[in-house]
């Protein structure tokens, strides 16, 4: 269970967060959508700490976010950053198996070469791909060699930033699906940002919408089509007039 | 616009540096607090040892052969107005492994390493590298800046001592070949007048300078602005403070020691 209460966030005068309310249930999936440059990934930044909010409070299981065991807390986690963030230092399983090669959940080096190909395989990605470095990689494919790395250790609670984006229509099927699995079967919570509205539908349980800094619409998928939100109404059909300002 | 606009961003530079300088102080103390907390990642010590050490053999070996060699010619032309040129091979001596030898060797690290550490942390900070290794439970101090730190630390004195070596030998080439200096007595001169505190207290000042070199480096990339001019501005920075921290260094700690 994640809940936020209040939370803002302001980048100099640029007020992003403006008093976001949110409470993610246990073993759910929660899609936020929202206009680019809303905050969406600063929200995801600020659940774990990698942006402090300025006021407001971050709760994971009844517990703040800013108290307790960091590293006990951050071992729940995985996330996929909107940019890949794949260290280019290492090579492709290096990255997807950096948590199995150190720390608390270290193992033998070829039981973790093991894991990472397997979890290469399941985001669409040939074992050959597990020697190269990340800049010989496409887009696409450093997208998904960077879900690969979040989903690795099987964390219990999962943040995918945008994970279908650069990707071609069957690709991102199969990382919807994926995305699906990981909450039906292992249990996971999952949190993900994306513009694909078919995503939407394939990936989320409940779906929140942020706006001008705070969450303008939340509910379940299936009452998405029938909000009567101006503002939902507008995003999901991507209109051009409505309450949203689209400036050109 | 009052009289007191001027002094009012005086001070306002003024507190910024100040606070700049706390910032500083308190990046390097976590960092050596670190050492004594584990985990301690020693594959990228390792790594980081060849590469501040190891791989800056040539451009310190290089600078040392030069100076030691101008320097052979300076003394020996100001020695000789005063009929004193036998002090040639000592002057070198001491002048390399007290000064030239750290300073140089430092300086010269500074703009190699200085400016790839910040570079390379940087752009770790701008594509999100960083946060990434948070989310993995892995202390970006501890991975990175604390390798990096501890290699140069570690390596600085042995360059320097290398340094040392190659300017002494870059004298006495200039000493036998171009200043007339019989070959046994340039060597037996050096050895009876060097001490052992001349080299020690350089190799000293080398391990100052590498803690300076890689704490500049790593705090500059980690405070990278956003951007590829972000990373510009960090490794610029980073030589330059770098660079002015090791002369300052380089004057304290001379008085520290040579002072009567
Ligand atoms: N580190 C930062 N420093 C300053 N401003 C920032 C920082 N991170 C984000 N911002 C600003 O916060 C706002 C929201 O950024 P964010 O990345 O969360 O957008 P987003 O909703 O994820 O957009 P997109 O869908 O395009 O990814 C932007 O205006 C951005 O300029
Ligand atoms: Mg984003």
């Amino acid at each position: 269970m994640i809940e936020l209460t209040d939370v803002h966030k302001a980048f100099g005068s640029n007020k992003v967060l403006r008093g976001v309310n949110l409470s993610i249930p246990r073993g759910t999936s929660m899609v936020i959508i929202g206009g680019s440059g809303t905050g969406k990934s600063v929200l995801l930044k600020c659940i774990l700490g990698l942006v402090t909010p300025d006021s407001g409070t971050i709760r994971v299981d009844g517990q703040d976010v800013n108290t307790g065991d960091r590293d006990a807390f951050l071992a729940r986690f995985g996330m996929l950053f909107q940019g890949g963030a794949l260290f280019d230092s290492l090579t492709v399983w290096q990255n997807v198996a950096f948590r199995l090669l150190r720390g608390s959940l270290k193992r033998p080096k070829l039981e973790a070469r093991e894991i990472a190909i397997e979890k290469l395989r399941r985001v669409g990605l040939k074992p050959e791909v597990a020697d190269l470095f990340p800049a010989e990689l496409s887009g696409g494919m450093q997208k998904r060699v960077g879900l690969a790395r979040a989903i690795a250790a099987e964390p219990e609670i999962i943040f995918f930033d945008e994970p279908t984006t650069g990707l071609d229509p069957i690709m991102a099927g199969v990382i919807n699906e994926l995305i699906r699995e990981i909450v039906t079967e292992m249990g996971a919570t999952a949190m993900t940002i994306t513009h694909d509205m078919s995503s939407v539908r394939a990936i989320a349980d409940n779906v929140a919408m942020l706006h001008d800094g705070v969450i303008k619409w939340t509910g379940p998928v299936a009452q998405m089509d029938n909000s009567g939100d101006p503002y939902l109404d507008q995003f999901i059909h991507g209109r051009a007039e409505g309450p949203i300002e689209a400036v050109r | 616009m009052s009289l007191s606009a001027p002094l009012a961003r005086l001070g306002r530079t003024v507190l910024g540096m100040l606070a700049m300088v706390g910032r500083v102080a308190l990046f390097a103390i976590s960092t050596v607090t670190h050492l004594f907390r584990p985990p301690f990642y020693g594959r990228e010590f390792l790594h980081a040892l060849l590469q501040i050490g190891w791989l800056s053999l040539p451009v310190v070996g290089l600078t040392a052969l030069f100076t030691g060699g101008a320097l052979a010619l300076q003394i020996y032309a100001g020695g000789s107005r005063f009929n004193a040129e036998s002090v040639v091979p000592s002057i070198v001596a001491i002048g390399m492994t007290r000064e030239l030898g750290p300073v140089l060797g430092g300086l010269m690290v500074a703009a190699r390493v200085a400016s790839s550490i910040a570079a390379e942390i940087g752009t770790m900070k701008v594509t999100e590298q960083i946060d990434a290794l948070v989310t993995l439970s892995t202390h970006p101090m501890k991975y990175l800046t604390l390798p990096r730190v501890l290699a140069a630390t570690l390596a600085l004195p042995v360059l320097v001592g290398v340094g040392d070596a190659i300017g002494i030998m870059g004298g006495y080439l200039v000493g036998i070949t171009r200043l007339e200096f019989n070959a046994a007595a340039y060597l037996k001169n050096t050895a009876d007048f060097l001490e052992a505190w001349d080299v020690i207290s350089g190799l000293i000042k080398g391990a100052v300078f590498g803690f300076i070199v890689a704490t500049m480096g790593c705090f500059y990339g980690m405070h990278s602005g956003r951007g590829a001019q972000g990373v510009g501005r960090a490794t610029k920075s980073a030589v330059v403070a770098a660079s002015v921290l090791i002369l300052a260094a380089n004057y304290i700690l001379t008085e520290l020691f040579f002072s009567a």
